[in-house]
């Protein structure tokens, strides 16, 4: 039977249809060798949080480019809280101000990547948090 | 096993029955991660198990596999079913990744109290995705699900291992694909118990519903039960109903005629098989050939110092030896 993979939800919430960016995410980060769990466009932070309680993900990456983070951002922390599900990690990425990062970071996320970020960063980033 | 993991396995088995995912999810990727865990869920779990209806559905990528899924599950939710949903996709034989992108179709599934996906993948090892997937329904089947749905990968070889997974198969054609009616002479036709006709507002979905029809009737071993072919529409959600209850009617067949019995006699039989080969391979195999002298193995015989064939059958004779 297989070992255990490090399983990543990546997810779009929200109403801007650019998934660019997240499809991007998804293959760079199978091709890390992570199980990515991709939900598509337009999703709920409750259909998020219940995806990523189902499947049991490692991590949540959400990818925003509308500019509704500061909502969206803390309430999928929060849902996950409410069922017990805080050990799952939440980072994110997407168009979002600089000022905005560190309110973001206090609700919770564990890193944001803005545009132009090198995706080995993003690879590195989950390197470090989960080791081989 | 220790009376404090005991206790968990009752908490977590006594939360999934009341559809708690967060429990679901655990106990699942407990199961997949293998090991000494695994063994003690797997020994648990047992005397709960047996009542769900274990349906599988496979065919060709992009015959909307995942859409039908989505619809299929509706229905029932309609007749007081709790359902599960394991979708497998495939994962890379390099890397071990996988992108699982089953619940793009099934997003509105998300919320509802009754129902659990689970997206899986392949991996691709040793008995792996058999065992995994039967844990998961397992799981599943102990925390009262009804009916679990196996969504498989695309056609190709896999896709015959569905019947060590599944007690019925579903098996999904589209109009359209000439070479696709030839492709599933092999084996697939073998294993359908039900067939659909996806897509079935497109031309040509007659035509296809027939030849599979006149390729079942060619078939000697189906005996007088034949498989019935029913033509469908996913996305306009046509058909589905009827498709659905043929399942159930199926079911109720193999349930009368004790053919679900032999099955999953077969299947239990195959499961175990596996099963012992997985962990005699860790607990016995692993320990002596996955380490450094291995690799170094590997190249003494490509260069041809050494003969390979030598080498396992000695390894293999020390194990025998050492059970004496």
């Amino acid at each position: 039977m297989a070992e255990r993979k490090i399983r990543i939800l990546i997810a779009k919430p929200g109403l801007d249809g650019h998934d660019r960016g997240a499809k991007v995410i998804a293959r760079a980060l199978r091709d890390a060798g992570y199980e990515v769990i991709y939900t598509g466009l337009r999703q709920s932070p409750e259909q998020i949080a219940a995806a990523a309680v189902s499947e049991d993900v490692d991590a949540v990456g959400i990818s925003v480019l509308s500019g509704a983070h500061g909502y969206l951002f803390p309430r999928i922390i929060e849902l996950l809280r409410e069922q017990g599900a805080d050990d799952i990690l939440v980072f994110g990425g997407g168009i979002i101000p600089d000022a905005d990062i560190p309110v973001l970071k206090a609700a919770g996320v564990a890193e944001l990547f803005t545009p132009g970020t090198p995706l080995a960063d993003i690879i590195n980033f989950l390197r470090e948090r989960y080791p081989e | 096993m220790l009376h404090k993991e005991q206790a968990g396995f009752d908490e977590l088995l006594a939360r999934g029955q009341n559809n708690d995912k967060r429990a679901i999810g655990r106990m699942i990727s407990c199961i997949e991660t293998g090991g000494t865990a695994d063994h003690h869920m797997m020994q648990q779990l047992w005397s709960h198990t047996g009542r769900a209806r274990i349906v599988g559905i496979t065919g060709s990528p992009g015959t909307g596999k995942s859409t039908l899924a989505d619809r299929m599950v509706k229905y029932w939710l309609t007749k007081g079913y709790r359902i599960g949903v394991i979708a497998v996709d495939p994962s890379s034989p390099f890397t071990g990744g996988a992108i699982l992108g089953d619940r793009v179709r099934m997003n509105d599934l998300a919320l509802v109290h009754e129902v659990y996906i689970r997206s899986m993948s392949a991996r691709g090892q040793l008995g792996g995705l058999s065992l995994a997937c039967s844990g998961a329904v397992g799981v599943l089947d102990a925390c009262g699900y009804d009916i679990v749905l196996i969504e498989t990968v695309g056609v190709g070889q896999s896709e015959v291992a569905i019947m060590n997974v599944a007690d019925l198969v579903l098996v999904i054609s589209v109009p359209g694909l000439g070479d696709d009616v030839q492709a599933i002479k092999a084996g697939i036709l073998e294993i359908g118990d039900v067939f659909g006709v996806n897509k079935a507002d497109l031309p040509g979905a007659d035509r296809t519903a027939k030849e599979l029809k006149a390729m079942l009737d060619m078939n000697p071993n189906m005996g007088e039960h034949q498989p019935p072919v029913l033509m469908v529409s996913a996305e306009r959600s046509q058909g589905v109903d009827e498709l659905c209850d043929a399942i159930l009617e199926n079911y109720a067949w193999m349930e009368e005629s004790g053919e679900l019995l032999k099955r999953r006699n077969r299947r239990l039989r195959e499961e175990l098989l596996s099963y012992m080969q997985d962990r005699v391979y860790r607990q016995v195999l692993a320990p002596v050939i996955e380490n450094d002298s291995f690799d170094k193995n590997i190249k003494d015989f490509l260069s041809h110092a050494r003969n390979p064939y030598v080498w396992a059958g000695e390894i293999a004779d020390r194990m025998e030896e050492k059970l004496k």
